[in-house]
């Protein structure tokens, strides 16, 4: 203990060394098992698939070839129209719910808490009960049956409509933080200035309030744009396997298709298309406040 | 404070009941007698009883909570320690680092699954318990270190320097001083990991081998087989759990700032 704790005195009195200790070790995690994978991943894309499925070495740049016959194409632009429709939804269901949220005075924690608490449980069981919720023989038709709407049972699962609907009912929550923080934020007497200078409701909402939450609006974009746009389980449980999406071919390629090299180059197009979300949510992040400000 | 629209409200409710309901109705209906249909046919535990029942889902209870109690004591450990570094010491690459650690929460999980899959069978690893635990690890140690450096920076240091002052040595103020003032923050991390540990199946689904079924990945497996009351019931357990933890952390973290609070 006493050699633990003169340990401790000397590094507080070597701060770099002390720097390095607290980072070692955690950083070297993430090295070693967050960003060396995704290395392998990248080296994988270029090799060879084997015969057992396994790789063997080699150059080639045969899988990123395969990506763009028109099937494969077609994939991707299935995905990114998905994850755009998803992320569109989210924002004019979410917006009013952020901005009744903002305004709930007492009720605020109590919501806030409600929208959080479907953000951490499991999106597995919340997609399963989906499931148990749209299949032919669930609840909402035998809801619709019992109230006489329909007299067939509708077809809900395994549609692009389920598939949509999920994403959406997942991701909403990802959407109304953010927005709801930068309305949080909005100074109250800027309202009131434009209100004692004669602007009416909608004109205060779309020159003071909406400006204003830009960045909250761009940053839930993003939350939900990234995870809709690699999205396997929605797609492999509401969708059924009509509907292939990006996140469920490079699953198939590390399942049954067993061509790990293929999913590994449309994994990194994938992480492409991230990236270029990500880089596009920077610009406009630092671009907002100084649209608001004109 | 201005009144709201009633349309608003009336809009926002419907949209917490959507939210909501699918969740509710899969607990209701774990309580359902009738094994096949969605009639009501009378109250019944036959369903958690049977839980007890199942070797496999014990199982998978089993690996889940050990998964969960190892990784988060190894990421609340390792998250801890990078938040005080960047809280409390300037180094070269600080500003990168800190750009690197929102990485993984920003990845899509397929990818972060797929990539760890491929570092196991590159190593020739068994799959198992240990490389479930080492996954889960390096994909909370971000959360973990946002959490507790969101504390690390409301605190008040005049406390650490008053007890220096006063002759405490470093290892003294650090643990009677630092170390209690941080703990709320540490522990909110420490169930937020806990929380995304047990929650988590599409890391998982490629990380875990035969006889390492955590208890997402075999509802999963069920799920996609058939629907019966024993899936909605283990569902039930898993999501009132989650729901425990994440009230705590939203107490533990609670009046600083929203953004905290709700990570």
């Amino acid at each position: 203990m006493s050699g633990a704790r003169r340990l401790l005195a000397g590094l507080n009195r070597r701060p770099r060394l002390a720097a390095a200790a607290l980072l070692g070790p955690g950083t070297l995690w993430l090295l070693l098992f967050f960003f060396v994978p995704i290395a392998v991943v990248f080296a994988y894309s270029f090799m060879t698939r084997g015969v057992y499925g396994g790789v063997t070495g080699g150059f080639t740049l045969e899988h990123y070839r395969r990506f763009l016959d028109p099937l494969y194409l077609g994939v991707l632009r299935r995905t990114v129209a998905l994850a755009v429709s998803c992320t569109v939804l989210c924002l004019v269901v979410g917006y009013p719910v952020a901005y009744t949220i903002a305004r709930a005075g007492r009720w605020k924690h109590l919501l806030l808490f409600l929208i959080v608490v479907p953000l951490w449980t499991s999106f597995l069981v919340r997609t399963y009960a989906l499931i148990f919720l749209l299949r032919d023989t669930g609840f909402v038709n035998a809801v619709l049956l019992a109230l006489g709407v329909v007299r067939e049972p509708l077809v809900l699962l395994y549609t692009p409509g389920a598939v949509l609907a999920g994403l959406v009912y997942g991701y909403l929550p990802l959407m109304v933080l953010p927005i709801y923080v930068s309305l949080e934020k909005l100074d109250p007497t800027l309202l009131e200035a434009a209100e004692v200078l004669g602007a009416r409701p909608l004109a205060r909402f779309w020159r003071i309030t909406l400006p204003l939450s830009a960045p909250g609006v761009v940053a839930g974009a993003m939350l939900v744009f990234i995870p809709a746009l690699g999205a396997f389980l929605t797609p492999d449980l509401l969708g059924g396997a009509k509907q292939m999406m990006v996140g469920t071919l490079v699953q198939n390629q590390f399942g049954g298709a067993r061509n790990w090299p293929f999913g590994s180059a449309v994994s990194f197009i994938l992480m492409a298309v991230v990236l270029v979300a990500v880089l596009a949510y920077l610009r406009l992040r630092d671009r907002a406040p100084m649209e608001a400000v004109a | 404070m201005r009144r709201l629209p009633r349309s608003l409200v009336a809009f926002t409710a419907l949209c917490f009941v959507l939210l909501h309901l699918p969740v509710l109705v899969l607990a209701v209906f774990s309580l359902n007698r009738s094994r096949f249909s969605v009639q009501w046919t009378g109250f019944t535990l036959e369903w958690y009883r049977r839980l007890l029942e199942r070797q496999d889902i014990l199982a998978a209870l089993r690996v889940s909570l050990t998964v969960g109690a190892v990784s988060t004591l190894v990421a609340t450990v390792l998250g801890t320690m990078i938040a005080l570094a960047l809280a409390r010491h300037r180094f070269r690459g600080r500003t990168l680092l800190e750009g690197l650690l929102y990485l993984p929460i920003v990845t899509p999980e397929i990818v972060v699954g797929i990539s760890l899959l491929l570092l196991f069978a590159t190593l020739h690893m068994a799959l198992g318990i240990s490389t479930i635990v080492v996954a889960h690890v390096a994909f909370s140690v971000s959360f973990v270190t946002v959490v507790v450096r969101a504390r690390l920076e409301g605190m008040d240091r005049t406390l650490e320097e008053a007890a220096l002052t006063l002759g405490a040595d470093e290892v003294a103020t650090f643990r009677r001083v630092t170390l209690p003032l941080l703990s709320p923050g540490i522990l909110a991390g420490a169930l937020l990991a806990f929380t995304m540990s047990i929650d988590d199946f599409v890391i998982t689904f490629f990380v875990s081998g035969p006889g390492s079924t955590t208890l997402p990945v075999l509802i999963y497996s069920m799920a996609r087989r058939t629907i019966e009351p024993t899936i909605n019931a283990v569902s039930t357990v898993l999501v009132v759990v989650t729901t425990v933890l994440i009230f705590f952390f939203d107490r533990l973290t609670r009046g600083r700032g929203p953004r905290e609070g709700t990570l």
